[in-house]
């Protein structure tokens, strides 16, 4: 039986990761189609039927691509930093659950890697862990814009997080569980949560963007004043592990917040598995939505919205919805 | 060693162990070219900034004084590469004034009205990189797709879409094309549901407000000590417009306001921009209404303007203005001149000396990016290095007018 359950670890890591690059993968055809789309513009359409194999080609081409170092860089740290990020991003969605338990060969299989009961803790631990990877490799790149994206990227995940958390408190206070499960569960029996819990849901999307370096708070990589940011001297597969942290980075924050809020895989008529993938492709949309249409924000003003309105905001809603679930209000 | 080099940049008092140097520059995404920028930073905040340019440096002064004066009009084209027409304006009334040369209405109205449309051009591709600049990239593109309608309309007339030299000293190259006002009056009817929409986009955008209101402030008499000009001087409240000042090419026949801001930050620089592409299309619309379709292009000077087709073939007298003119230019009266019009980045003159013969002694570009640009360090100081981006998107520089 353990070696049953082993081996269906196993295979659902592999299945995990495969989706992951294939979402990533296609997140950004998605993205750059759409933006194309939004710009007049056609986008990738040229490779396999609608620009469907562009993905292949663009990993084929970033495989291919010299692998440079700059001489005065820190080879151990330069090297290590793109991996962190990878790895941080991928092992987020360990906690999610992709779908309902489903029933195999006498088993209940959950659609997820890992259910720990406190689910929502190390998710947040690892996207927090996630930020080291775009600091070091800054300061190992030897370059002074790498060196300003690095910083930028510490500044605003200090700012982020904070309100971040504070916004999913409502959520747990309200289920009584941080098991992401749990959670999804407790929508089941009593609706779902983005109604009751607006607050913090808004609060948890703008700094969902934050924490994925997206427009309007691309500031680490901001192309128009720091070059490429913190991944300006990578090149190859080391800068490609970047792009795919952060696109695979999009795809987490969009199914956390499905989970906590949009009721995870739950909807009518379909398989849950495709609901949630219906309902995280929607965020996705509105993420290349915002990146086509809005400008970026400043350093300082960026500091100031995080830690004078988000924080704020977070609070209020933390302490109003603490207030209400305690019988209080 | 290498920071001997920077000393000999930088004010020393600049540098310390806390600073930072950093090339921004000259190749860099948002440097509209190849302005390159020695930034000293303290953390984010900008000590001090340096321009330095000589990166597209072209010699068209000195190349103009080996050209008749018909061939160096080919030249003001490159110069200001997003506003040709305004530099050909400058070039051909400077000469046409030296040679006290009387120009049709109707070709100066057709001036007016290229004049104007490349304003509209020049202001279409500014309001698209600085807004990229500061982050939002879809709205380059729609601008793109504008100012490729106004580029059509040149090439209906020139042939060629970015280097026209249609206006030539006497008049124009050619009359103006079967089915030109047609075209033109489309676009004039389509533009302002564009202008629109793209008011729509920026306007009131909290993101784009916070990026421009309060940076990089110019006051005015700064603008005086520096020579600045145009929409940079007009923000800080000051109506110096030349097409009111000094009215050019019948410039008195049209009407049209002169927005001003107060403020003198890039917010300002952003709507008097804004602003001014309403009052030019304004124009743009009576000049198609004063225009005939048909009628002089040109004066009928044999001396100066090529004398047309069907009169050379018939015409002895024609032939030898012809091959006179192709060959071996028109001479100019000995003397020097000073003329300048209102270009999209402001006073874009020429001052030319002659010594009688058929090329020019001296051929001087007084192009407006030049002078706005050397307040670029006013612009950043204790600013943060966003805003030297956007410092140097408002001022709306374009390198081939600073390198020329």
């Amino acid at each position: 039986m353990i070696v049953l359950e082993i081996v269906l670890l196993v295979i659902k890591i592999i299945l995990l990761i495969a989706i992951l690059m294939g979402g990533f993968a296609y997140t950004m055809l998605l993205e750059r189609r759409l933006l194309g789309f939004f710009q007049l513009r056609l986008g990738p359409n040229r490779v396999g039927p609608g620009g469907l194999l562009q993905p292949i080609a663009d990993g084929l081409k970033m495989v291919l691509k010299e692998d440079l170092m700059p001489l005065g860089a820190d080879p151990f740290v330069y090297r290590l930093a793109p991996v962190i990020s990878l790895f941080t991003a991928l092992c987020v969605d360990a906690v999610i659950p992709f779908g309902a338990p489903i029933h195999l060969f006498g088993l209940t299989v959950t659609l997820d890697i890992a259910n720990p009961s406190i689910g929502l803790l190390i998710a947040f631990a690892f996207s927090s862990l996630g930020v080291y990877g775009l600091v070091l490799g800054g300061w190992a790149s030897q370059n002074k814009y790498s060196l300003l994206g690095g910083i930028r990227a510490s500044a605003q995940i200090i700012s982020y997080e904070l309100a971040m958390g504070l916004a999913v408190m409502g959520v747990l206070m309200t289920t009584h569980t941080a098991n992401l499960e749990g959670i999804v569960l407790y929508q089941k029996a009593h609706g779902w949560l983005w109604l009751p819990q607006i607050g913090a849901f808004l609060i948890y999307f703008i700094t969902g963007i934050a924490e994925t370096n997206r427009t309007p708070f691309d500031l680490p990589e901001a192309e128009s004043e720091l070059v490429a940011g913190y991944h300006t001297e990578y090149s190859g597969m080391r800068f490609a592990s970047y792009i795919i942290a952060e696109y695979i980075n999009m795809i987490t924050v969009s199914g956390i917040a499905v989970t906590l809020f949009f009721g995870g895989w739950l909807g009518p008529w379909l398989p849950p598995i495709i609901w949630f993938f219906i309902k995280i492709g929607i965020f996705l949309f509105i993420f290349i939505w915002i990146r086509a249409t809005l400008p970026r924000f400043r350093y300082d003003q960026l500091m100031n919205f995080g830690w004078k309105v988000l924080v704020p905001a977070a609070l209020i809603y933390f302490l109003g919805t603490a207030a209400f679930v305690s019988g209080i209000l | 060693m290498a920071t001997d080099e920077v000393h000999g940049l930088v004010k020393r008092e600049a540098l310390s162990d806390e600073t930072m140097v950093i090339n921004l520059g000259p190749q860099h995404p948002s440097t509209h070219g190849v302005l390159r920028v020695r930034l000293v930073l303290d953390g984010e905040r900008v000590v001090d900034a340096q321009p330095v340019i000589g990166y597209l440096h072209t010699g068209f002064e000195k190349t103009a004084e080996t050209l008749t004066y018909q061939q160096c009009n080919t030249i003001t084209d490159r110069l200001d590469y997003l506003a040709p027409m305004t530099n050909n304006l400058a070039y051909v009334l400077a000469v046409e004034k030296m040679m006290q040369i009387e120009v049709p209405k109707r070709a100066q109205y057709i001036r007016v009205l290229f004049a104007e449309l490349t304003r509209l051009a020049s202001h279409l591709v500014w309001l698209g990189t600085h807004v990229m600049d500061l982050g939002a990239m879809s709205l380059f593109f729609y601008c793109m797709r504008e100012r490729e309608v106004i580029l059509d309309l040149i090439e209906a007339v020139a042939g060629v879409r970015m280097n026209p030299s249609y206006f030539r000293v006497g008049g124009l190259a050619y009359d103006l094309p079967d089915g030109f006002h047609e075209k033109a009056w489309d676009f004039v009817k389509d533009f302002p549901r564009w202008m629109k929409m793209y008011r729509n986009l920026v306007e009131g955008n909290p993101l784009i407000n916070q990026r421009l209101k309060g940076i990089a402030v110019l006051d005015r008499e700064t603008c005086y000590q520096y020579g600045v000009t145009g929409p940079n001087i007009r923000a800080t409240g000051l109506a110096l417009d030349l097409r009111k000042t000094e009215p050019y090419s019948s410039y008195e026949e049209f009407e049209f306001n002169v927005p001003t801001r107060t403020e003198g930050d890039a917010y300002a620089r952003f709507w008097v921009r804004m602003e001014e592409m309403d009052e030019s299309l304004k124009i743009v619309e009576q000049a198609l209404d004063k225009i005939t379709p048909r009628g002089e292009y040109a004066t009928r000077d044999r001396k100066v303007a090529l004398p047309p087709r069907d009169e050379i073939y018939g015409n002895m007298e024609a032939l030898i203005h012809q091959f006179k003119l192709v060959t071996a230019g028109f001479p100019v009266p000995a003397g020097e001149v000073y003329q300048a019009v209102e270009g999209p980045r402001g006073e874009m003159g020429f001052y030319i000396i002659s010594d009688g013969g058929p090329k020019p002694y001296r051929w001087r570009a007084r192009t407006p990016s030049y002078y706005n640009l050397q307040t670029l360090p006013i612009l950043c100081r204790d600013g943060l290095v966003a805003d030297v981006i956007t410092a140097i998107g408002s001022i709306d520089i374009m390198l081939g007018d600073v390198d020329k």
